[in-house]
């Protein structure tokens, strides 16, 4: 039992730990921020499904990259970005969307685990690209995934109020203008970018929990355009840091501390939701028994 | 002044004409409600307007020239979907972006934003509700809460497609007379299509009626006569008048069929083949 706990709680040597992961907890928040954003767009556009078949084809392209020698970063790239297109010019129409991704998820997922079979490395590394890592950021591989997530955010920034229109009101928005079009494939495009980085830290089976989870725990406290945006952030980063900080010294990987943190962030939001909506039926209820 | 103007216009997918030699001219403060049964091409229509339909033949021209898509001289209310609960917009976002909506960047709160929001949700009744979430309005807050989106580029036309359906009939009344009141106040030429016309019946100035590839406009009483109706559907029709409603009896069933391009929602509705301009003095 004392084992097993220490295998995923172990604080010893934690300052030492704490300089030498700094990558990684620096790469977390930054994700936190970009994935805390795109997350409200996933959840205005309804494309949770997309997020998790986008984060198989960028697997199946980090393993490539790693049997290939071309470097994890940029197969997990291509291999979002392919993903990412192919959903967005496909899949107009929600239902085709969902049977793309069907089609895409399970085919991807067979050539990054043929590749991971064919690399010649240690299996910890390679299970890292589905179950997430902590060690692996190193300088370059950091500066990638900070230069893509200011992609991600200043790209966001530039479409947010025309891609919330386009999102939430669509026809008026046409009527309007908004080139909805474009701007749904400049969306999937910021979204492979995200998925890339995520794959890389919390793995590609656990994308969902930074990019889907913590906005939809923002939208259950708020419907404030304002507050949802901050919020998802806010859970998002807490979710990672907390997840890397938790896992520094023990010896599993670092995605079930993100996913638990992340989880129960919106257990709590839920929580929070239901007691509001009940305090409000009871003042309802109160005021018409008064008049 | 004339703010929009189709002349000898047609439209057609393929070999199905909706219609063709339109001639309508719609002026300022002009309300013009557009009849007929569904596939009849009202939807096509408005989408004209819009730019986002190209005519088969003949001309459209708001204010003079040639329509372009996304003018923001259009105010449009498109047809009711009642936002789904969760909707991560309060009532006064939905107004804001129309103000704004369109254009790139985050879309910093500010002052003068936040005051021509309110400006516009107090124009349409909506202060009280602005600040709930979306989901949480009734179809009547929404609807008025839409109309206050349309008005928020100073429209000059404003386009109503079934603003009023699967509202109650005391909600139907507020939000046409919200409409009615609009257009009076800033001269706005309305077309509202419509399969119920009576809810407005008092405050159309003319009506275009489409049917068959073929149209009737004029004023209520030349248009919605059994006479007229009868020869456009080349089949016998009465309108009844009674009670200060229209009812229009013996539309061929034919005419509800085909159709892609109306709305689908009529399909479940529980009315009979006496659609049109009457479906509520039938039921």
């Amino acid at each position: 039992m004392n084992d097993l706990w220490s295998a995923i709680f172990d604080f010893s040597d934690y300052g030492e730990l704490i300089v030498l992961l700094r990558n990684s907890i620096f790469a977390g928040a930054v994700l936190g921020i970009a994935g805390g954003l795109i997350g409200v767009f996933v959840m205005q556009r309804d494309m949770a499904f997309a997020v998790h078949g986008i984060s198989e084809l960028s697997f199946a392209g980090a393993s490539a990259g790693l049997l290939l020698g071309l470097g994890v970063v940029q197969g997990a790239v291509v291999g979002s970005l392919i993903a990412a297109a192919l959903i967005g010019i496909l899949g107009t129409r929600a239902r085709d969307r969902n049977s793309i991704i069907a089609v895409l998820m399970p085919f991807g997922l067979g050539i990054g685990i043929l590749c991971l079979a064919l690399f010649p490395g240690r299996s910890a590394n390679k299970f890292g690209l589905l179950t997430g890592q902590i060690v692996a950021v190193d300088d370059p591989r950091l500066g990638a995934l900070l230069v893509i997530c200011a992609v991600v955010v200043v790209g966001l920034a530039v479409v947010w109020r025309p891609l919330v229109f386009a999102s939430l009101d669509a026809d008026v928005a046409v009527a309007r203008g908004v080139p909805a079009r474009a701007l749904s494939l400049v969306f999937m495009l910021l979204l492979g970018l995200t998925i890339a980085v995520s794959v890389q830290i919390v793995g590609a089976l656990l994308v969902l929990s930074i990019l889907v989870t913590p906005a939809a725990a923002a939208l259950r406290l708020t419907a404030s355009p304002v507050w949802v945006p901050v919020l998802s952030v806010v859970f998002a980063t807490v979710s990672l840091v907390g997840g890397i900080l938790l896992a520094l010294g023990a010896s599993v990987p670092i995605s079930p501390y993100v996913t638990t943190i992340s989880f129960l962030i919106y257990v709590i939001a839920r929580v929070i939701a239901w007691q509001r909506s009940r305090v409000r039926r009871e003042r309802i209820i109160a005021t018409e028994v008064l008049a | 002044m004339t703010v929009l103007r189709l002349s000898g216009a047609s439209l057609a997918y393929g070999s199905r004409r909706l219609w063709s030699g339109l001639d309508l001219e719609v002026a300022t403060g002009e309300f013009v409600a557009v009849l007929g049964a569904n596939g009849s091409g009202k939807t096509s229509l408005l989408k004209v307007i819009l730019g986002q339909q190209q005519l088969t033949a003949g001309s459209a021209e708001l204010l003079g020239e040639r329509i372009h898509g996304g003018d923001r001289r259009i105010g449009y209310i498109p047809q009711q979907k009642l936002a789904e609960p969760g909707t991560p917009l309060r009532g006064r976002d939905l107004v804001g972006l129309g103000v704004d909506g369109h254009r790139l960047g985050p879309g910093w709160p500010s002052r003068a934003r936040r005051e021509r929001v309110d400006a516009l949700l107090d124009s349409v009744g909506a202060s009280g509700f602005g600040d709930r979430p979306l989901g949480q309005l009734s179809g009547g807050e929404q609807q008025r809460l839409r109309v206050g989106q349309s008005l928020a580029g100073d429209p000059r036309l404003l386009l109503c497609d079934e603003p009023l359906i699967s509202l109650d009939l005391r909600h139907q009344r507020e939000v046409s007379e919200l409409i009615d009141r609009q257009r009076r106040e800033r001269e706005l030429g309305v077309l509202f299509v419509t399969h119920d016309v009576n809810p407005i019946l008092g405050m159309v100035d003319r009506v275009l009626y489409l049917a068959n590839g073929a149209f009737r406009i004029g004023t209520p009483d030349e248009v919605l006569r059994s006479e007229v109706l009868s020869e456009l559907y080349d089949s016998p029709i009465d309108v009844i008048r009674t009670g200060g409603r229209v009812v229009v009896v013996g539309v061929p069933d034919s005419s509800h069929h085909h159709d892609d391009e109306d709305h689908a929602e009529h399909a479940g509705h529980p009315h009979t083949s006496g659609f049109t301009a009457g479906q509520g003095g039938l039921a």
